[in-house]
């Protein structure tokens, strides 16, 4: 089977500073992969590089696209890449406001991405826009409002409903339950594994909350000071860590 | 006059800007940077135009200037008796006569031939600029034809009224490429916008930015298939002239409640009402 993401040898170097060094990776079509590790490790740069946000010094990030099998995305031209951007590949922000448009509606901001690519029918729009808000357990009497009335849970699934919309097969996220308690957290998890399994969506999920990748993730990594150090089957990596630094992680989590 | 140099603006300037216009002329609905000068009135008065209508305007050329459709309010007799006294230029208030037409908000309703040149003021040339604040990224979006986020606004204008509200600056897409701001002109004057015999520059004096239309280029104003665009106006005619195809301002003629529509483009009103027309509120 071809891999849906094949990351070789890529490498991010902020000056002297080491942002993330020589990651590889493949990630199969339904596969969700977790990355964690502390502040500061380099989990937002490998995503940011591997999503087109930032160019890595060294390494490729191959995409096996729908019409032409697998491309390198860094040397792919610019037009092409913003054009995966809104199809294939989607992109949660950890905060909801930097992946919205805060002055368009809920549904404005679902039929974004659908308009972005050609639809023109206001009334076909307007539905499927209802419809996302559905799916991520938003009232569709609120499609005409504006994100600044929702809460920050409504906000980060609507966020996902925007991602979502127009089908994707890749889907990055930077810590999508931060900032959100507890409760709002485990409901947002369990409507984004819903979805991940309905979909068959493959998903990196960049976090530092344990929790989360025991929850979504087939697979983990567990970074420090910009290097994999540890990688595997997410419960293997969790119940027997073999890095002291994933065994420091593992064991940092408060127990209740 | 004697103390100006032709048009006021210095010879290379308007090598400069003839050389924008060019450009603007060869991309159509392009923004074409340039050095744009300071001129003897504020931002926001036609500072655009102006520079435009100076660096077009030769010996021969007759000047009209319209402001929102008339030829006699301060905007357009301070701008038309600037190039009187800076360019000695023949000036009329007639469509027909003018050669090189100057503008605020409004298309003249007599068609336009071949030979004119019609001048837009342009406050916000960007068609972009209230829903992305970064020019960056407006520049990207326009040298990558990605013009999706110009319906969301039609689209929010949909969910909040049940209809496209948005009745003057309607975005363009012109020849199937760049998406255009047609300056504050009413929607109803949009369809003249394509395949025009004249000549359209549009000039943006703060925002340093021009555009240009040459003529019969294809204009098509943006909408959605089951929300089709409409050039709307006042449904009625005017009360002076008569007229039903032209648009109309809508006066407050006393403090009860009385009003009348009126041509806003004086000089086809008059004219029309030279030619024996007559309204219903026509002295």
């Amino acid at each position: 089977m071809t891999p849906l993401l094949s990351v070789q040898g890529i490498t991010k170097r902020y000056g002297n500073h080491i942002g993330c060094a020589d990651v590889s990776f493949d990630l199969y079509p339904g596969e969700v992969m977790g990355i964690v590790g502390e502040s500061g490790s380099g989990k937002s740069t490998l995503l940011n590089c591997m999503a087109g946000h930032l160019t890595p010094d060294a390494g490729q990030v191959v995409f096996d696209t729908r019409t032409d099998g697998p491309r390198d995305t860094i040397t792919m031209s610019e037009p092409e890449r913003r054009m995966l951007g809104r199809t294939d590949w989607a992109f949660v922000h950890q905060h909801a406001r930097d992946g919205l448009r805060m002055g368009v509606s809920a549904g404005g901001n679902v039929g974004e991405r659908l308009m972005a690519v050609g639809a023109r029918h206001y009334g076909d729009i307007r539905e499927q826009a209802t419809d996302w808000l559905g799916r991520v357990e938003i009232d569709a009497s609120r499609v005409d409002d504006r994100p600044t009335t929702f809460s920050g849970g409504m906000q980060q699934r609507l966020q996902i409903a925007r991602n979502l919309v127009t089908g994707p097969r890749l889907v990055f996220m930077d810590e999508p339950t931060g900032g959100l308690d507890v409760s709002v957290q485990a409901r947002l998890l369990d409507l984004l594994r819903g979805l991940v399994r309905d979909m068959g969506l493959s998903a990196i999920i960049v976090t530092h909350d344990l929790a989360v990748v025991r929850l979504l993730a087939d697979r983990l990594m567990v970074m420090k000071d910009g290097h994999v150090v540890e990688a595997g089957l997410t419960d293997q990596v969790l119940d027997d860590p073999q890095h002291a630094y994933s065994q420091l992680l593992v064991s940092s989590v408060l127990q209740v | 006059m004697s103390n100006y140099n032709f048009a006021y603006l210095d010879e290379q300037t308007k090598r400069m800007i003839r050389r924008a216009i060019l450009k603007g002329l060869a991309i159509p609905g392009y923004q074409v940077p340039f050095a744009s000068r300071e001129m003897p009135m504020p931002y926001g008065w036609g500072t655009g135009g102006v520079q435009v209508s100076a660096a077009v305007l030769t010996p021969e050329d007759t000047f009209k200037v319209i402001d929102q459709g008339a030829d006699d309010t301060t905007n357009a007799v301070s701008i038309r008796t600037f190039f009187e006294r800076t360019a000695g230029v023949e000036t009329t208030t007639a469509t027909c006569d003018a050669t090189v037409i100057q503008t605020r908000h409004r298309i003249p309703e007599e068609a336009l031939q071949e030979g004119q040149i019609l001048v837009y003021q342009v406050p916000i040339p960007e068609p972009l600029r209230f829903l992305e604040p970064r020019e960056s990224e407006t520049r990207k979006m326009h040298s990558l034809e990605e013009y999706g986020l110009m319906h969301v606004k039609l689209y929010e204008d949909i969910s909040r009224h049940g209809h496209i509200a948005t009745s003057y600056a309607y975005p363009v897409k012109v020849e199937g490429r760049y998406v255009m701001d047609p300056s504050p002109i009413p929607k109803f004057d949009n369809p003249k916008l394509g395949d025009m015999a004249a000549i359209q520059l549009f000039g943006a004096g703060r925002e340093q930015r021009i555009y240009a239309l040459p003529p019969y280029t294809q204009v098509v104003s943006l909408d959605f298939e089951d929300h089709p665009f409409e050039a709307s106006k006042a449904d009625h005619p005017c009360g002076m002239c008569g007229a039903t195809d032209s648009y109309l301002d809508e006066l407050i003629v006393d403090d009860a409640g009385g009003r009348m529509f009126v041509c806003s483009d004086t000089d086809y009103c008059e004219a029309r009402q030279a030619a024996g027309h007559k309204g219903k509120d026509a002295a």
